[in-house]
């Protein structure tokens, strides 16, 4: 036993170890000029990613249920915390308390649908999970591509039918103008904030983990009927993963609409492909593996910017690649013959079996 | 009047649906996945029978019968290739499996035939007909999908009540050890039940691209998705509650469109199924499984 819990806690650090000198190493360099700027533009990005990636693996490898719309959680904190920090600056209020506050802002309201959306969902088995939340996120898209809010002297207005039955006075302004989404928040996204707060994430779902709540999500993950048989609350304890997955998706999303002037709610942005990329992600660094993700998120983002010429294949490339890690590893056949393999193996060099 | 055009556009629309879910529900009910790539192969359906006709000058009937031949032979080695060799895997890893065949589908058809979107020339051979002197115009293509549904909806029926295969695949969904048992071939009725919704969904692409001329890689993705609500709102392995729920849904959706706001047709659409999730998890015709340990 506390073999097993050094080793968790080797492997805690290594990764936490990894994020700090990935950071250290890529600023200096940076600062030195020595990233390619191709490279350098992509630094919030991958910690973007990292959150949503590890975020996801919470719910897919540790609590072992399959959501398809974590790119509409990220929605929902890229677009709450851009409607606060675009009004701040309206009031010419911009400074890096402002994006705390937006952070804050972005994670809660994100957690706050993931708890709503997970109530009735999280009742349900499997393969409906991953209908509705893939359902969940295209009523998001949707939403805010539809929606126009705008702010004069009389305050907010509110519509989903066009920009000019928003009817604003002269002096107001468009927070959010339909398909052309919101332009003009601050770029408050830095290198240093996303990797804080990607340490952030990776701390608070290792601790999770390790701690009975986490204990829990994994036994009925495991089992689910054994679990319930113990007296374990299935729907509280899955709630729980989801909502804090949610949160740190809708934080994710904060970094992402404070790293470019517009933001959009498009099929490429927020929409199933996004979430099917996320998933991607997820599953290629190993489900149930923080680090993985985080390893695979920086791997499978530079690869096809160095692999331009092969940009048509990238997605079929995925997809195949994507396919096959799944048969590898879950094919009972394919376990069978590695099982015997290795028993094989192991007799050729003399070894015992155990 | 209005209206009831668009009723039955929607029943219309609804129908395409029926079709498509019906090859989710009978997936699901035997082989007990969710068969993402579903969608797509309407898609490919559409684009095989593009060339067939465009290119190849053959008349539409054949060109839509031989495109449903090819979307079964695809959804057969689909199924054998990809989906096969997890049999008796989580049900995660099958359905991951199955996104990522859904997504080579797509950007398979995007490498061959372009992102560039191809205007389908209908299959259909009359146009609009008018009822009430006019004031009720009814297309061509409205009529065929309709009736075409029906037509399958009634043989399908037929086919699983009254003929040995169709016992079969009943006796598959209900208990596979026992049907093992009972000297049933489980892997070839589920192959067959790969090949009749690929036949179909090749036939559902032909009507989609008819009814809405426009034939992208990405084309099937959102149909597919949305008569796979259709199959679960109807209620999951039920052939009927798949007709129902189709007919529901694309009636929902027109009526959406027409009367609240075109760019929320799909949010509602899918509030439903949330909606009906919470309220009747099994679906307006399904039944009520409870897990035995």
């Amino acid at each position: 036993m506390n073999r097993l819990k050094n080793k968790k806690f080797i492997d805690k650090i290594i990764t936490f170890f990894i994020i700090i000198v990935a950071y250290v190493v890529t600023d200096v360099l940076n600062n030195m000029g020595m990233v390619p700027s191709l490279i350098s533009g992509l630094l919030v990005s991958f910690c973007t990613y990292s959150i949503i990636a590890v975020a996801l693996n919470l719910v897919v490898g540790i609590s072992g249920e399959l959501s398809l719309g974590h790119a509409g959680f990220m929605c929902i904190g890229a677009f709450s915390s851009a409607i606060f920090t675009r009004y701040m600056k309206f009031l010419g209020v911009e400074n890096i308390y402002i994006f705390i506050i937006a952070i804050i802002i972005g994670a809660l309201v994100s957690a706050l649908f993931g708890f709503l959306i997970g109530i009735p969902v999280l009742r349900l088995k499997g393969d409906y999970l991953a209908i509705v939340t893939l359902a969940f996120g295209e009523i998001i898209k949707n939403i805010f591509n539809a929606i126009y809010l705008g702010y004069d002297e009389n305050g907010f207005h509110v519509t989903l039918k066009s920009a000019s039955a928003l009817k604003l006075k002269e002096g107001g302004f468009f927070i959010i103008k339909g398909p052309q989404g919101i332009t003009g928040a601050p770029r408050y996204s830095t290198f240093l904030i996303a990797t804080i707060l990607l340490f952030i994430c990776v701390f608070v779902i290792y601790n999770l983990i390790d701690q009975k709540t986490g204990r829990a999500i994994m036994a009925l993950r495991d089992n689910r009927i054994a679990g319930e048989s113990i007296g374990l609350n299935v729907t509280k304890y899955k709630l729980i993963a989801f909502t804090i997955s949610a949160a740190f998706a809708g934080i994710a999303g904060v970094l992402y609409a404070h790293n470019f002037h517009t933001l959009t709610a498009s099929t490429k942005n927020f929409g199933y492909n996004m979430s099917i990329t996320i998933l991607v992600f997820v599953v290629l660094g190993g489900m149930g593996n923080i680090r993985g993700s985080i390893i695979s998120v920086v791997v499978l983002t530079i690869l096809p910017e160095i692999l331009r010429g092969l940009e048509g294949y990238r997605m079929l490339i995925y997809a195949i690649v994507l396919i096959v890690v799944m048969i590898f590893t879950n094919s009972p056949f394919v376990i069978n013959y590695r099982k015997n393999l290795k028993l094989k193996f192991n007799k050729a060099k003399g070894v015992k079996h155990e | 009047m209005s209206f009831i055009v668009n009723l039955v556009n929607g029943i219309s629309l609804g129908s395409v649906y029926a079709i498509i879910a019906l090859g989710y529900t009978m997936v699901y009910g035997i082989a007990k996945m969710l068969n993402f790539a579903h969608g797509d192969v309407i898609m490919i359906g559409g684009y095989i029978t593009f060339v067939f006709m465009t290119d190849m000058g053959i008349s539409p009937i054949l060109a839509t019968f031989l495109a449903a031949i090819c979307c079964t032979v695809i959804g057969v080695l689909v199924e054998n290739i990809a989906y096969r060799p997890l049999r008796g895997a989580n049900s995660l890893s099958v359905l991951i499996t199955a996104i990522g065949v859904s997504y080579f589908l797509q950007n398979i058809a995007l490498l061959i035939f372009g992102p560039n979107t191809k205007s389908f020339r209908s299959v259909v051979p009359f146009s609009a007909v008018k009822f009430f002197d006019g004031k009720l115009i009814v297309s061509g293509e409205s009529i065929v999908t309709i009736v075409v549904c029906i037509i399958i909806m009634i043989l399908l029926t037929l086919f699983i009540n009254k003929t040995k295969l169709g016992v079969a695949m009943l006796a598959v969904s209900e208990d596979r050890g026992a049907s093992i048992l009972m000297g049933i071939n489980v892997n070839k009725t589920i192959a067959l039940t790969f090949a009749i919704g690929s036949f179909l969904a090749g036939i559902a692409g032909v009507l989609l691209c008819s009814a809405y001329p426009t034939l992208t890689p990405t084309t099937g993705a959102m149909p597919g998705i949305k008569a796979f609500v259709a199959a679960v709102i109807g209620g999951i392995g039920s052939i009927s509650g798949a007709f129902f729920g189709g007919i529901l849904l694309g009636v929902l959706e027109i009526l959406s469109r027409a009367y609240i706001s075109s760019q929320l047709s799909d949010a509602i659409v899918f509030s439903l199924l949330i909606i009906m999730l919470s309220v009747k998890p099994q679906g307006l015709l399904g039944k009520m499984n409870i897990e035995k340990v």
